[in-house]
């Protein structure tokens, strides 16, 4: 077919156009200049290149804070995708059982971030809370329990929240991907003899590949950029130890008032997430090819 | 081996999936299950294989009783409609798998492996994994290894139903080879009348969970016992018309389509009856003076490769008429078909078949 010849269709374009600038191309390009000036005060501003980069890059609170996020995120997927796997094949196949276990399991989904916050810090409470009080009565604990007081206790609370707050989504992504296997699949094993752990194996691991890939990329990215939690629950304390990155990068802006280099960091990110979304999205392509028929 | 089932009920809820169900199968016999979707094709070889256990009659094989047996300790493999590998296996693998479970030496697995797929001709594919196989390659993957297990039942749900045109013939033809040479009790289930004629065997035709008719294949074709088992016999759909016998003709549809009674035909008595015409036995031109002639509206003509079917309307009945060739016709337009009086099935009020066509016609193309 012969090319279009009139180009005032480019205006059809314009509408996306404008919003994609204003919602994306603007806002970033606001961070990049940030990111190459000093800014002392209004109309005083030096342009200083890649100084803020080479500066962040060195930093060594980002490098703990960056890797803190890489072990929080793993030990994340870690726990949630088996927890969420194991959830989904508890579940019940048929009846009434379904609807009631699948409005349990999206509870927590549907709670504001900022109540699971305060939920679990009652929770964890040493004085009023269930589970401070709980375990501190039974006096198995050196330091008595209090996410304040300690880094591992900070830890396991807020991976307790973590897994507790976004499983669920896991086990429902879970869930659809076991109850889409076709029924003649386990009749097939059941007739071959298989076990219940060469069925999981051989026919629900790998026919769920798609969905938990997506779980597991959705986790990744969610937990990679975290801030809601550790900010509600010890604002990223005892010291530094919970401070991960968008903990870091806020205060940086917000606090320290160093939009230079938080505009650097911001970029530098950004960048991480990319290309691990890039990755994953490869993972997901070279999944949907390896499923198909 | 012999495997019966004995008054076999299976009621789901309150719906009824078999309703006494009495079938014998012996080893080597090749067996036809027939029936329209949901007629309870699946639900009975799923009784079959042991995979359900039935709410009401006895299973037994060889005259023991296996009703609640574990199909794990069971002989039978089974092919699905869907394609069933597993995902993560390569083809070698696949096929492998029951053995393994079998507990047999790695060698002898391995010989066992390739004859059978040589047999179906996957052994260049051995090492891919399904997704990379074609539907036609999947499912010969899934009959190897449904083949490879050697077991006394070998169970076929409607196999080839997903599979495209060219390659549903080329596996029924290659199938009716495997099958001869196997020693199990080979049980097909099929809605396609085609399909069964060509496999031949024993019939079963189920029709709402119950058997309307059982025996040798090619027999019951041509004697369906009732109008409802030349229904599901049939495909194109069987043409019925009203009409009525009186002395020596048959007035048929509106009154106007005279018989002269013919072979069987001449046995019966004055009264009512319909009469079943087979699409095929439509013709375009008169073949011999005896052929009854029918007016009739062109309502559809549907050309369907080197066949045309003619919808058209007699006497407010909707009927098919098959031809071979390409033949156009406007729609509206009057046409004239012939219909050798030795090619009608005759069937009482009841749907009971009263006379079927001469031998010398009922021979006629089966499709």
């Amino acid at each position: 077919m012969d090319k279009w010849p009139d180009n005032r269709a480019w205006f059809l374009v314009l509408p996306a156009f404008i919003i994609v600038a204003f919602s994306g191309i603007i806002p970033l390009m606001t961070v990049v200049n940030y990111s190459l000036q000093d800014i002392f005060g209004p109309g005083e501003a030096v342009f200083v290149g890649t100084e803020w980069f080479k500066e962040m890059l060195g930093n060594y609170r980002l490098h703990a804070a960056l890797w803190r996020q890489f072990l929080f995120s793993g030990l994340v997927l870690l726990i949630e995708i088996p927890l969420g796997i194991l959830i989904a094949l508890a579940m019940p196949k048929r009846g009434w059982g379904v609807s009631a276990s699948l409005v349990i399991l999206a509870l927590p989904l549907v709670i504001p971030w900022n109540v699971i916050g305060t939920i679990w810090i009652v929770f964890t409470r040493p004085d009023i809370g269930l589970f401070g009080v709980g375990i501190n009565s039974l006096d198995l604990l050196e330091v008595p329990f209090d996410h304040t007081a300690k880094p591992l206790y900070a830890w396991i609370t807020l991976l307790a929240m973590e897994v507790w707050h976004w499983t669920p989504l896991v086990a429902l992504l879970a869930y659809a991907g076991l109850r889409a296997i076709p029924e003649a699949y386990y009749q097939a094993a059941k007739i071959d003899g298989a076990s219940a752990w060469a069925t999981f194996l051989y026919i629900q691991l790998p026919k769920m590949r798609g969905v938990l890939t997506i779980a597991v990329l959705l986790r990744w990215m969610d937990s990679f950029l975290i801030y809601a939690e550790p900010f509600a629950l010890t604002g990223g304390g005892p010291g530094n130890t919970t401070t991960f990155l968008s903990i870091y990068l806020v205060k940086l802006a917000t606090m320290q008032f160093d939009l230079g280099p938080a505009a650097a960091f911001s970029l530098i990110y950004f960048l991480i997430v990319l290309l691990f979304s890039f990755a994953f999205y490869q993972a997901l392509l070279n999944v949907g090819r390896g499923e198909k028929g | 081996m012999s495997l019966a089932l004995e008054n076999v009920d299976k009621i789901v809820g309150r719906e009824t999936h078999l309703k006494n169900i009495n079938l014998n199968f012996e080893t080597g016999s090749r067996n036809v299950i027939l029936g329209r979707t949901l007629a309870g094709k699946t639900s009975l070889l799923r009784i079959m294989a042991g995979l359900d256990k039935p709410s009401k009659g006895r299973i037994r094989v060889d005259g023991r009783d296996v009703t609640g047996v574990s199909v794990r300790k069971r002989s039978v493999a089974m092919v699905y409609q869907l394609f069933i590998n597993y995902p993560s296996l390569t083809v070698y693998d696949n096929i492998a798998s029951p053995l393994k479970t079998s507990g047999m030496d790695k060698s002898e697995i391995d010989r066992q492996v390739r004859e059978i797929a040589a047999m179906l001709r996957i052994d260049d594919l051995l090492e891919r994994l399904p997704a990379e196989l074609s539907g036609g390659q999947q499912q010969r993957t899934a009959i190897a290894r449904a083949m490879v297990k050697n077991a006394d039942l070998l169970l076929m749900d409607e196999p080839l139903v997903n599979l495209d045109y060219k390659l549903r013939e080329e596996l029924r033809v290659e199938l009716q080879d495997i099958f001869s040479q196997r020693k199990a009790i080979v049980v097909y289930t099929t809605t396609e009348p085609t399909e069964a004629l060509m496999l031949g065997g024993n019939v079963t035709v189920l029709d709402e969970g119950r058997i309307l008719q059982t025996g040798v294949t090619a027999e019951a074709y041509r004697r369906p016992a009732t109008v409802k088992v030349a229904e599901v016999f049939s495909d194109p759909p069987i043409n019925f018309l009203r009409g009525r016998v009186q002395g020596k003709t048959a007035r048929i549809g509106r009154d106007d389509i005279h018989v002269p009674l013919e072979g069987e035909m001449q046995r019966l008595a004055d009264g009512d009856y319909t009469f079943g015409i087979r699409s095929n036995h439509f013709l375009l031109e008169r073949t011999s003076d005896r052929d009854a002639q029918i007016e009739a509206r062109v309502e559809l003509a549907e050309i369907n490769g080197s066949e045309t079917f003619i919808h058209f309307n007699h006497a407010d009945t909707r009927l098919v008429a098959q031809e071979d060739g390409i033949h156009l016709y406007r729609i509206g337009s009057a046409i004239t078909l012939y219909v050798n009086p030795g090619c009608l099935f005759t069937f009482d009020l009841e749907g009971n078949l009263v006379a079927s066509p001469s031998p010398e016609r009922r021979e006629g193309p089966l499709s």
